[in-house]
């Protein structure tokens, strides 16, 4: 809730600074743990054990991890195929982890990129992400309206030449409104999503359909408006012939007029910026 | 007999005496580099493999011998008995040791050289002295006896099919096997028509092969079937495993030998790369180019120590695209990107042509990245007739002659006939048809003048021969493109070479937001490029799957190929029910 922002901001923001990278680790400490013949369901178990012990106990959504051409969603139809199988891994295949823990009631959703091995063609991947990274920011900080950003994301893709593949997500979104969730001693899964975060999530579409905006960032009619201030967790995902990549993190967007201010990357200490800012120096 | 009117230029001779006959044996090329042993088949002699062994010699020490009773080699006597695969173990062995005593050499056998080079390479007392085996159309004797075996103990109908196929491809083995009347034919009526006959039936080039022995090497040639295949076909060795990488080549159109014979190859053979090529049985002389480019790029991988394996691409049709030059128009975008990408999984050589600099720059890379060996960006609008000229002559002394060539580039232009402007129709013209025309004049040129094979697509679209008044325009110079490529393939058919026109349907590329609405204001047409856009993605088909069907044209050499289930339907009505096809033209888009 945008109220809420401007309420001990900092305190706020720490929180979901702290969950992100916290999750981030978790992500990077499974990742140096994946050898082949690990199967997906192996790797999800392993980030939900990993969070589990360091305290996490509610999901926006439980973690997922996808290998080889399940990285770029090859032949997805129905939903019910995000979910772990038993894919194994091998030697320079690409994978990702997507996991969202609840931490102290902040939310985080992040999306780790990686190939076991040399890959090429995902290193290409990731390098090209950084270019998604800057539009999606400089076009927030325009206020232009969600659904253009996404056409000139999904242009940009076009142009590097590989298929936009968060299309594939619910409602295809490219990004989603995350907040904080009341801890509840009893918090089910939905179909992996968990119960308290969704019911934000759903209180949120119901306020913005009557204000006229929406918690999902889409190609559709609904996300036709200017970015709505909160934390969206932005998550591009490029494919390109079986291989795919993508990061998520959170965006901040305040209602401040100062454009530095008015959205910005909630942390800039992250695996993939890291990595570029090494590509970069070296 | 021994005046040979195709010369090996430059090559160096000497005889090498063996189990009671002389070998002659030629060579060409660095003796410091490593050997590429070349053996012949039937009825032949060493210099069928005159054009390729000049392309081996610029990098290979090549080395080339008429087998015994061929050529200017010397014929055992008697003639029964000593033809069998163990004599001819005893003469590669010889000549092997003459010309490489220290390294091992890389074998390349066409027919019965590659018949005699299986035995070669899976006897154990070769060991050590073979680095790789490229092989074509001529299986091992001791492979087919148990594929024989195979198909006779569990006839199911597809393996009855397969060995009846082969049976009545294999004609000439019974009729070798009557005594004495081959031996008159060659020396009478067949060896005299037999030249004119290969040019005739087998697309050779009539530059002077066969040589003037091959009346001799045909007569005792028969001696290698009558020597070896009854006993080998009967009882074939169970121990035939390949100890070497071999590369085998299959020519598809081959009368002699049917390209199931190799099914179950890598049984034999682990450590084994497939390639294809249209053409017929005497591949030394119609695809040379072809031939010198696969065996250098073999040879080398097993001379650098690295699998073979690895640096071959795994995409579909690698075995068909490997090491081809594939140009494409159009390529910064949409189904010709889409289609350089699918050639560079195919492990072609790609040359991106696109007025896009950046955008064609941007598909070589990416295409390097997913399997091209090689890949280049050209910035040139198809267009300009002078630029295609001076890229023609670029691409001819930098990269090679073109063997796949794709005329993908195209724009869009809406809007009824009368507001479309001149101007408007010069430009689509000039591009649509154009483009083509000139790729296919300039290239479809290079590539005939080779004179061994190629294939020329157009992208043409169910446009077409799918009226509508919305798109006159557009229509006209894509059914012009259709016509072109159907008048093309009818023209080019002779050489080898085939034309196919892609008609798409609709795709989702960017075609939609660049197409030009005539009649309308800059507004009204952004908003037309924004809504056909939206509703092509709706569409959602994807220009990867034109890529395929593309690929898939190439291969079965198709002459009119309509992509996405629309086009499909479209063209059955055009042919069947053309009346129901024109009302539909009547009725306005949906914008």
């Amino acid at each position: 809730m945008p109220s809420a922002l401007k309420a001990e901001p900092d305190t706020r923001l720490r929180g979901f600074r702290e969950v992100q990278s916290l999750a981030y680790e978790c992500a990077e400490a499974v990742a140096a743990q994946l050898k082949p013949g690990v199967t997906e369901r192996e790797a999800a178990r392993m980030q939900r054990d990993w969070l589990r012990e360091r305290g996490v106990r509610d999901w926006f959504h439980l973690p997922f991890a996808w290998f080889g051409d399940r990285t770029a969603f090859v032949h997805f139809r129905i939903p019910l195929q995000f979910f772990p199988t038993n894919r194994r891994l091998e030697a320079g295949m690409p994978f990702i982890l997507d996991m969202a823990p609840v931490y102290k009631g902040f939310t985080a959703d992040i999306g780790y990129s990686g190939c076991l091995g040399l890959n090429p063609v995902h290193n290409r991947l990731l390098a090209d992400l950084e270019a998604h990274r800057e539009l999606i920011l400089r076009e927030v900080r325009e206020k232009r309206p969600l659904r253009e950003i996404y056409e000139d994301v999904d242009r940009l893709m076009v142009r590097q030449g590989y298929a936009n593949r968060h299309r594939a997500y619910p409602f295809g979104v490219i990004a989603h409104k995350i907040d904080r969730v009341k801890e509840r001693r009893w918090s089910p899964n939905v179909f992996g999503f968990g119960t308290q975060a969704l019911k934000g999530l759903a209180s949120d579409a119901v306020h913005g359909h009557r204000d006229g905006w929406s918690p999902l960032w889409s190609p559709y009619k609904f996300s036709d408006h200017p970015p709505r201030p909160g934390l969206w967790a932005v998550e591009p995902h490029l494919g390109f012939r079986g291989t795919g990549a993508k990061f998520e993190e959170i965006l901040v967007v305040t209602d401040s007029r100062d454009p530095e201010q008015s959205a910005f990357w909630l942390d800039d200490d992250l695996p993939h910026v890291r990595r570029w800012a090494e590509e970069k120096a070296a | 007999m021994s005046v040979t009117s195709v010369d090996i230029e430059g090559a160096r001779e000497r005889w090498v005496r063996t189990g009671g006959v002389e070998l002659c044996v030629a060579e060409l090329g660095d003796e410091s580099q490593p050997t590429v042993l070349l053996v012949h088949g039937y009825p032949d002699s060493k210099e069928v493999w005159s054009e390729v062994a000049e392309r081996l010699a610029e990098r290979f020490h090549v080395v080339l011998y008429d087998v015994r009773g061929h050529g200017r080699s010397t014929a055992p006597a008697p003639l029964r008995g000593g033809f069998t695969l163990e004599k001819l173990t005893d003469d590669f062995l010889a000549v092997a040791d003459a010309v490489s005593p220290d390294r091992p050499v890389h074998l390349v056998g066409h027919d019965w050289g590659s018949v005699q080079g299986w035995e070669f390479a899976t006897v154990e007392r070769t060991e050590g002295r073979i680095a790789s085996f490229t092989s074509m159309s001529g299986p091992s004797l001791d492979h087919f006896g148990h594929w024989i075996k195979n198909r006779m103990s569990r006839p199911t109908p597809r393996k009855v099919g397969q060995l009846l196929g082969q049976g009545a491809k294999s004609w000439y083995v019974y009729m070798l096997h009557t005594p004495v009347l081959p031996e008159l034919a060659w020396r009478g009526p067949l060896g005299k028509r037999w030249p004119k006959m290969l040019q005739r039936l087998e697309n050779v080039p009539a530059d002077g092969y066969p040589t003037a022995s091959l009346a001799q090497d045909a007569a005792h040639g028969a001696w290698l079937y009558r020597d070896n295949v009854r006993a080998r076909l009967r009882r074939p060795r169970p121990d035939a495993y390949a100890h070497v990488p071999v590369q085998l080549i299959t020519p598809l159109d081959d009368a002699f030998l049917s390209p199931k014979l190799y099914a179950e190859l890598e049984h034999w053979a682990p450590r084994l790369i497939r390639r294809t090529l249209p053409a017929k049985h005497w591949i030394p002389r119609t695809r040379p180019d072809q031939l010198a480019a696969w065996i250098s790029e073999f040879v080398r991988a097993n001379e650098d120590g690295t699998p073979a394996r690895d640096t071959v691409a795994t995409g579909p049709y690698a075995d068909r695209f490997g090491g081809q030059l594939v140009l494409v128009t159009g390529a910064a975008s949409g189904i010709g990107r889409a289609t350089a990408f699918a050639f560079a999984e195919a492990g072609a050589r790609i040359v991106a042509v696109d007025r896009d600099a950046e955008g064609a720059a941007r598909t070589a890379e990416m295409s390097r990245l997913i399997g091209a060996p090689e890949a280049w960006g050209e910035a040139v609008d198809v267009s300009d007739e002078q630029a295609m000229e001076k890229l023609a002559e670029k691409v001819a002394t930098e990269y090679g002659v073109v063997d796949v060539l794709v005329n993908n580039a195209g724009i869009g232009l809406s809007g009824s006939f009368f507001d479309t402007t001149a101007e408007d129709w010069k430009k689509v013209l000039d591009v649509n048809l154009w483009g083509v025309i000139h790729g296919c004049r300039i290239f479809g040129k290079q590539m005939a003048e080779r004179g061994q094979g190629g294939h020329i697509v157009n992208t043409a679209s169910a446009a077409a021969y799918q009226p509508s008044r919305a798109l006159p325009a557009y229509s006209t110079s894509k059914a012009a493109v259709l016509m072109l490529s159907e008048c093309l393939r009818a023209e080019l058919a002779g050489q080898g070479i085939g034309v196919s026109a892609i008609c798409p349907g609709l795709i989702n590329t960017n075609i939609t937001s660049t197409t030009h609405f005539a009649g309308t204001d800059a507004k009204e047409e952004k908003r037309l490029q924004k809504k056909t856009s939206r509703l092509y993605g709706l569409r959602n088909f994807p220009p990867e799957k034109v890529a395929s069907a593309i690929l898939r044209a190439v291969v079965k050499n198709q002459a009119v190929v309509p992509v996405t289930p629309e086009a499909r339907g479209a063209h059955l009505m055009s042919r069947f029910t053309p009346r129901m096809l024109r009302a539909i033209a009547r009725l306005e888009p949906p914008l």
